[in-house]
């Protein structure tokens, strides 16, 4: 049985690193007495697979995981209760939102998903030099980042993966965008996007809002179909 | 009193690993500061990931807790790069827990475990924005208290601090509260400082190193002497008689982020009196006391389940020696629940039985197993009274490799006293023959040989021995380099001599040396522990600047009848305790473990009229058990062992 799971991830807890985030979840499953999956071998580990990491400060309404449970104990799992549960156990600032049965034919978050909601507070500009950098972007051919990539240099046109992009209004200093990125053949993240931007923008806040699956038909989905969403308010601390 | 943390989260995006500026840990505690209630900070000098385990903090972070006038907040020293940002946007020294200034704090404790972090002290008092030299602070400055193992010989940083608490923390922090909140009380008035500081002066356990006045002829000193007749000539540490009645820390904090000794730690027992004449920890922490077995049991089985670890570490100074350990091992692992629970065993007594118990436990991949010989050969390890035959650890090796562990891991000391090159070379023989043992059973095995320089340490057998000089240490690394160089078998490491060097300054300096780590640290010198920021060339700078004679404080034997630095603190033991089995040493004689023998009178029972508290009468089966002579493989009771009457097993 494998159960994937949605989470949120809000306020001081966002400086944890993702390699952070697999700790507290292992630790709160087992705290938690859900009966987990281990590995085979001479040290065997809870059987958690992650989707796509978080960059270290940023925030997320959703974030995905799927678990394997024990088949010999599945039917100790009372999913009326399971995100409560587990909420509890965790630490401030996560908090477990859906829940749903998963077969092990559904291809894994790291293969399914292809994209990714952005809320992209930048400061120190306005709501006119945003929507100009904004404009060129989407009017340009290619935007072309260059990175580090094992030592050398490797340059990638992040155009394609730019799927959309708003501007919402201005903030208390500054504006927010919200912008949907491509996650294949890799994750563009947030800071990537805003350094093409002419002039460059400067992140202040960055929230993953949405993850989307898309199929060869072009339909968007979320990863599962949430049963409860707590009504996580987006930038909260 | 308000909180920095809308300020430091501004910082937080631009700093290497953020999370270990933010607590939240679960086990934190959540103090509500009050006009009737004695702050604490209580900081530890080194890094998060470093400092968070520290388990002297976590315990007296709950003990102060618990208490109705007093609140404990944590503050561990910050990495360079939030320094600079802190320092550039005026941001003070500040506390995990509700994020506020240093400043806030009625008194701001330092943990010392280690010499090199001397100077993050006192980065870390000028970061929190207080004068440095303690006779510069203001009437309502913090008091910088100081306390953990480098405090008996507080001398180097007598300058830089208020207060200095001897020995363990659990019952005097709450009489300093007490006497700091009288003070709190009365508005810290101007001129109140010195009155609050004699007062304190009067609880058992505390020094306040202001109070004495030194004198010196030339480098010697001729005497340290209480300013005040109220003032203590002579300060003695304290030590709880049970620690079955501290089951600290309870809710040990499971931090966020990672760091070292990540998981689940219970204290087994404390002090040691196997007696190995160079280890500081085992001479001031004595007597033995006990945790009860009981207590071991539920503090793991609670422990476990609250925080989610997966490993217990069983600590004390030579875990195996716990009476009835195997049958606690064997307890914790067959608990409904703890089926994926490893334990660990961080110091292993060099025996097959240890290695047997390591073998009923060890969950995980059988990769590596550590022992600690200290010195290479049998003359030498009577001389530091590690009393390991050779086939004590053969056997434990055999036993190891035969079970399944394909790496060997050996530590030893060089630069111990009376030590010849066939002694350094001692260490080259014994690993390459543990590697031919590894062999027969892996074409793979491997031993692992670790070397540190010694240090001599203040209230030891060794504290008048001068220091090998780092030349000698080089050398005779370098003679064992030779000796393992074409065994592909044997991986030698070892500890840079130049920070053993630097190490040693501190160890045994006296108040003078304070001026060095100042100069150290003002040009910069933090986090001196760590290799990448360690500046030798800038500690030797700073002595000669100084006018402070290296050779003098580092490499000279001490007579009988120097006054050393210390001599006014005490850890219960006798000086001609020490002095007697100093000369033992250098005549290669051993000292048994009192626990199982007669007492021989060091002082630290007697002198505070307490006593071991251990379960079983007998020494632990297996081995040499550190006499030199086999014991038993089943525990008997030899008829030259005696165990005193008062030495009872401690009520639950």
């Amino acid at each position: 049985m494998r159960i994937r799971l949605k989470f949120t991830k809000f306020g001081k807890v966002r400086f944890t690193s993702h390699r952070d985030v697999a700790r507290m979840w292992e630790r709160a499953v087992r705290r938690s007495g859900l009966p987990m999956a281990y590995s085979e071998g001479f040290n065997p580990r809870p059987r958690l697979s992650f989707g796509l990491a978080l960059s270290t400060c940023h925030e997320s309404q959703s974030e995905y995981l799927d678990i394997d449970i024990d088949p010999e104990r599945a039917d100790q799992i009372d999913m009326a209760e399971i995100l409560s549960v587990l909420t509890q156990h965790l630490p401030d600032g996560l908090a477990a939102v859906g829940a749903e049965v998963i077969t092990r034919k559904t291809p894994s978050l790291q293969q399914a998903v292809t994209s990714c909601t952005w809320q992209i507070d930048v400061i120190e500009t306005d709501e006119e030099t945003a929507a100009g950098a904004v404009a060129r972007a989407l009017a340009a051919d290619e935007l072309v980042v260059t990175r580090q990539r094992k030592g050398k240099e490797v340059t990638d046109d992040l155009r394609p993966q730019l799927i959309g992009i708003d501007i919402l209004g201005p903030t208390e200093d500054g504006v927010r965008i919200v912008a949907e990125l491509g996650t294949k053949p890799r994750s563009i993240r947030p800071s990537e996007l805003l350094s093409v931007f002419e002039p460059p923008l400067r992140e202040r806040r960055v929230t993953r809002l949405n993850q989307w699956i898309t199929d060869d038909l072009g339909e968007r989905r979320e990863p599962i179909v949430c049963r409860s969403v707590a009504s996580a308010a987006v930038g909260a601390t | 009193m308000e909180s920095v943390w809308t300020r430091l989260e501004s910082l937080l995006p631009h700093v290497q690993k953020p999370a270990r500026y933010i607590g939240c840990e679960d086990g934190s505690q959540h103090p509500v500061h009050g006009s009737g209630k004695v702050s604490w900070l209580l900081t530890y000098p080194d890094t998060y990931e470093v400092g968070l385990p520290n388990q002297g903090l976590q315990i007296l972070y709950e003990i102060l807790n618990e208490r109705p006038d007093a609140v404990a907040e944590r503050s561990y020293a910050p990495w360079s790069d939030l320094e600079a940002l802190m320092r550039s946007e005026g941001l003070p020294l500040f506390s995990v827990d509700n994020h506020l200034a240093a400043t806030d704090f009625d008194l701001i404790a330092f943990n010392l475990s280690a010499e090199l972090v001397y100077t993050n002290v006192l980065n870390c008092v000028d970061l929190a924005g207080i004068a440095v030299r303690s006779a510069n602070r203001n009437d309502s400055d913090p008091l910088i208290a100081i306390g953990g193992h480098c405090t008996f010989n507080p001398e180097p940083l007598a300058d830089f601090v208020d207060l200095v608490v001897l020995g363990d923390g659990e019952e005097v922090v709450g009489e300093i509260t007490e006497v700091v909140a009288e003070w709190k009380r009365n508005g810290k008035g101007p001129g109140t400082r010195e009155g609050v500081l004699r007062t304190l002066a009067s609880v058992p356990g505390v020094y306040v190193p202001s109070l004495y006045e030194v004198s010196y002829d030339g480098p010697a000193i001729v005497e340290v002497s209480p300013k005040y007749s109220d003032v203590p000539e002579r300060v003695e540490k304290r030590t709880i008689a049970d620690l079955g009645d501290w089951p600290y820390p309870k809710s040990q904090l499971v931090p966020l982020t990672e760091v070292v000794h990540d998981r689940l730690n219970v204290e087994v027992f404390r002090g040691c009196t196997r007696g190995c004449r160079f280890c500081q920890a085992g001479m001031i922490t004595r007597p033995v006391r006990e945790r009860p077995a009981e207590q071991v049991k539920s503090m793991i089985t609670n422990g476990l389940r609250r925080t989610g670890y997966d490993e217990v570490s069983l600590t004390s100074l030579s875990t195996a020696d716990f009476s009835g350990i195997d049958q606690v091992i064997r307890d914790t692992v067959s608990e409904p629940g703890c089926d994926q629970v490893s334990v660990a065993l961080p110091s292993l007594r060099v025996d097959a039985f240890t290695v047997g118990i390591a073998a009923q436990i060890q969950r995980a991949r059988r990769t590596g197993l550590t022992f600690a010989p200290e010195a290479g050969s049998w003359r030498l390890r009577q001389v530091i009274n590690k009393l390991i035959s050779e086939d004590d650890l053969f056997e434990a090796v055999e036993s190891a490799y035969s079970q399944g562990w394909r790496r060997v891991k050996l530590y030893f000391l060089t630069g111990l006293p009376t030590e010849t090159d066939p002694d350094t070379l001692g260490i080259a023989d014994l690993a390459q023959r543990c590697a031919e043992i590894g062999r027969a059973h892996n074409r793979s095995a491997s031993v692992t040989v670790s070397v540190g320089g010694f240090v001599p340490k203040s209230n030891t057998p060794f504290q008048w021995f001068g220091q090998n000089t780092s030349a000698e240490l080089g050398r005779k690394i370098g003679m064992l380099r030779d000796a393992t160089r074409r065994n592909r078998a044997v991986q030698l490491k070892w500890h840079d001599p130049k920070a053993t060097l630097i190490e040693g300054i501190a160890s045994r300096g006296d108040r003078r040396i304070g001026a060095a780590i100042e100069y150290v640290w003002r040009h910069g010198g933090v986090f001196q522990e760590w290799s990448e920021h360690f500046n030798h060339d800038l500690w030797l700078e700073a002595m000669a600047a100084c006018g402070l004679d290296i050779d003098w404080y580092v490499h000279r034997h001490r007579t009988e009848q120097e006054i050393l630095p210390w001599d006014h603190l005490s850890a219960g033991l006798h000086k001609d305790f020490l002095w007697q089995d100093w000369r033992d040493a250098l005549d290669q004689v051993g000292l048994e473990d009192c626990r199982w023998t007669p007492c021989y009178d060091c002082g630290a029972c007697t002198g505070y009229g307490i006593e071991h508290v251990v379960a079983s009468a007998t020494p632990p089966a297996g081995g040499s058990q550190g006499t030199g002579v086999r014991q038993a493989p089943e525990p008997l009771i030899p008829a030259t062992l005696q165990v005193r009457a008062a030495a009872a097993v401690p009520s639950t």
